[in-house]
């Protein structure tokens, strides 16, 4: 078996025909992921949203097809502090009604109602082909108008050495609610590569909490795109604590008057971990909000990388947008690379951006050990305070506990 | 209590402090007197372990520890405690929390249980009760937005959690006025038993008109000039330093 682009596109040509949904359409995506390869990848081609991150290990690793489970997905599910809420649970790509307790209403699989959404470029975006070449299940959610429908858990588990394409599709309508909740955790060396599909109708909120805590060996690459209507909200944060390497990439666009996004995001690194965290804001409407702040904590020799950009079109007049980078090197061989762009085609606007890149305080740290805490602990209270600002976006109380416990336990990982 | 042998330290290689011989016995209060630049803050910060400055030579020995080989966090479970001239504002750290933990990492150091939030909750508020503090301070980031003053008693909150054995005061006294100056003199007076000292570097005398001390001390280019009772702390104010400059140089 192959490895690499030519492994996954072998595995392609053998389930033609097989797989639900547009056959053309996929077979559009690998003709695509055929020319592109993957980004950093021996064949393929140099692509600019790549220039920070390579997926040559990717391209290395071999992943396996039907392999026999390694670990138990029950136990490592046991081992998540979820809420008492509604849960969508893929172990290995495939829903497990048995371990989920479903939505009483709105929602379907991937694999019975396929639905690649018509935002999606996967023309453009390699990892989008390969998932539209291989997708095989994923979350088809709808609320309707008007309806609030709470908290929503949708959970990967990976427990074997194999690749997953899960294909999301959450759409709000008029006016409604959501909270969804995105944890992703799993043991051994895989790929997870996820395409998500959000909808946010005029009114409507969506609120999208992201928690990876994928193994230490494991790859995570998640792409999403969402549209977000006239007075609607998207609000989602994302904390990046495991895998080795990750990429997360959202392309948001404001498309009806008064409109906010809200990209924000933490990363805490150690070893030779990498994480990307990559976004487009396009702002097409007058009189929306975007805001973003990234911040990155790198230990070891990890590597952090922001790209941001907003783009804003000549019709959207009093566009407000905001993007902040932020790292805290605790290291002197780790790395932050910083890329944020604005793209402004309208006149009246207010756009700004920034980057700050620190060390620890000195000071502070001589503060706390003079009161008797621990350098280690003195170094956590700080490091922590520094994400503070980050977690405050998180509004619910009960998801930034949650938040904060992955946070203390990634800590705790660090000192072992 | 405090015995300190020819101590000299530098900072970027030039030298602050220029052999400093002081022995302070258990239970008394020293002051440290001198005009700026005289090495009163280093004297502080190098007991209590701050890593900007070296050592060069000398001695400083606690309750029979060789203070200078300890971490400051160590000095700190040995009973030091110094209370800053400039406390450091520590944004998105919450005051109970870094007090709690300050507290529980001495306990634990002590061997003793830590607190729990509602135990320590209890002590913390009737402290801050004593020290006519705002109970929102306890509930506002480490120092962040306080006034000068409420920065000056928050450090006074710090040690009597803590309950040092010998508290360094770096010109706690410095921007209070007369009633806070008062309050905080009251918070020290009231650690004050046979097993406490206290260190007091000041730069008027009128901060020991609440806080008694034993012995006061005159410190010039990083050396100790001259020693004596109270009464020395009244004969500065009046004279000032002038005539020692003199008599140094």
């Amino acid at each position: 078996m192959s490895t690499g682009a030519a492994g996954f596109l072998e595995r392609y040509e053998g389930v033609i025909g097989k797989l639900p949904g547009d056959s053309a359409l996929r077979a559009a995506a690998a003709a695509s992921f055929r020319s592109a390869g993957l980004p950093g990848g021996t064949s393929g081609r140099r692509i600019e949203a790549w220039k920070y991150t390579s997926l040559r290990p990717v391209a290395e690793a071999k992943f396996l097809r039907d392999a026999a489970p390694r670990h138990e997905a029950e136990t490592i599910l046991a081992g998540l502090a979820l809420l008492d809420a509604p849960r969508i649970v893929f172990v290995d790509g495939a829903l497990r009604s048995d371990l989920s307790l479903t939505p009483a209403a709105g929602f379907a699989r991937f694999a019975q109602q396929p639905d690649f959404g018509t935002l999606t470029w996967p023309d453009r975006e390699p990892m989008v082909a390969l998932n539209t070449m291989l997708a095989e299940d994923g979350a088809v959610l709808d609320v309707p108008a008007d309806r609030d429908a709470g908290v929503v858990q949708l959970v990967s588990i990976a427990s074997s050495d194999a690749d997953f394409h899960p294909r999301h599709s959450i759409r709000l309508g008029n006016g409604a609610r959501l909270t969804l909740v995105e944890i992703s955790v799993g043991q051994g060396t895989y790929l997870l590569n996820t395409v998500a599909e959000i909808h946010v109708a005029e009114g409507a909120a969506l609120t999208h909490i992201r928690l990876q805590d994928e193994a230490a060996t494991a790859f995570h690459v998640s792409t999403t795109y969402a549209d977000v209507e006239a007075a609607a909200t998207y609000d989602s944060f994302t904390l990046n604590l495991g895998a080795r390497l990750s990429r997360t990439e959202v392309h948001a666009q404001l498309t009806g008057k008064g409109g906010a996004a809200h990209l924000n995001a933490a990363q805490l690194l150690a070893g030779s971990q990498h994480a990307d965290f990559t976004s487009v804001v396009g702002h097409t409407a007058p009189g929306c909000q975007s805001r973003q702040t990234v911040k990155n904590v790198l230990a070891g020799k990890s590597r952090g990388v922001f790209q941001g950009k907003i783009e804003v079109a000549r019709q959207a007049q009093k566009t407000d947008g905001y993007q902040m980078n932020q790292a805290l090197l605790l290291s002197p061989d780790a790395e932050v690379d910083s890329k944020p762009e604005l793209e402004i085609f309208a006149d009246d606007v207010k756009c700004s951006h920034g980057a700050t890149v620190g060390e620890l305080d000195a000071e502070q740290m001589f503060y706390l050990r003079s009161r008797g805490v621990p350098e280690a602990e003195a170094r956590s209270i700080l490091v922590r305070a520094f994400l503070a600002e980050a977690l405050d976006a998180v509004a619910d109380e009960t998801i930034r506990a949650r938040l904060e416990t992955a946070v203390d336990g990634w800590w705790e990982r660090q000192a072992a | 209590m405090l015995e300190i042998r020819g101590l000299a330290a530098s900072i970027n290689d030039k030298p602050i402090l220029n052999g400093i011989d002081l022995t302070v016995p258990a239970g008394e209060v020293h002051a440290i007197m001198g005009p700026n630049g005289s090495g009163k803050s280093t004297l502080g910060y190098v007991l209590s372990g701050r890593e900007d400055f070296t050592v060069t030579g000398g001695t400083a020995t606690f309750n029979g520890l060789d203070l200078l080989k300890l971490e400051p966090e160590q000095r700190a479970a040995a009973g030091l405690f110094l209370a800053f001239q400039a406390p450091i504002e520590l944004p998105g750290v919450n005051n109970a929390n870094f007090l709690r933990t300050a507290l529980n990492a001495v306990r634990r150091a002590h061997g003793e249980s830590e607190l729990d939030a509602v135990q320590f909750l209890k002590l913390a508020k009737a402290e801050t009760k004593r020290l006519a503090m705002p109970d929102d301070m306890l509930k506002r980031n480490v120092n962040v937005g306080f006034s000068g003053g409420e920065k000056k008693r928050n450090e006074v909150l710090q040690m009597a959690l803590l309950r040092p054995k010998l508290a360094i005061l770096d010109e706690t006294d410095s921007g209070l006025d007369i009633d806070a100056l008062k309050i905080v003199a009251d918070g020290v007076n009231a650690l004050r038993r046979p097993e406490f000292s206290a260190l007091v570097i000041t730069h008027h005398q009128r901060l020991l008109d609440y806080l008694v001390p034993n012995k006061v001390h005159v410190l010039l280019h990083g050396r100790i000039v001259r020693s004596g009772g109270p009464e020395l702390a009244k004969e500065l104010e009046k004279s000032g330093y002038a005539e020692l400059i003199a008599e140094a140089a």
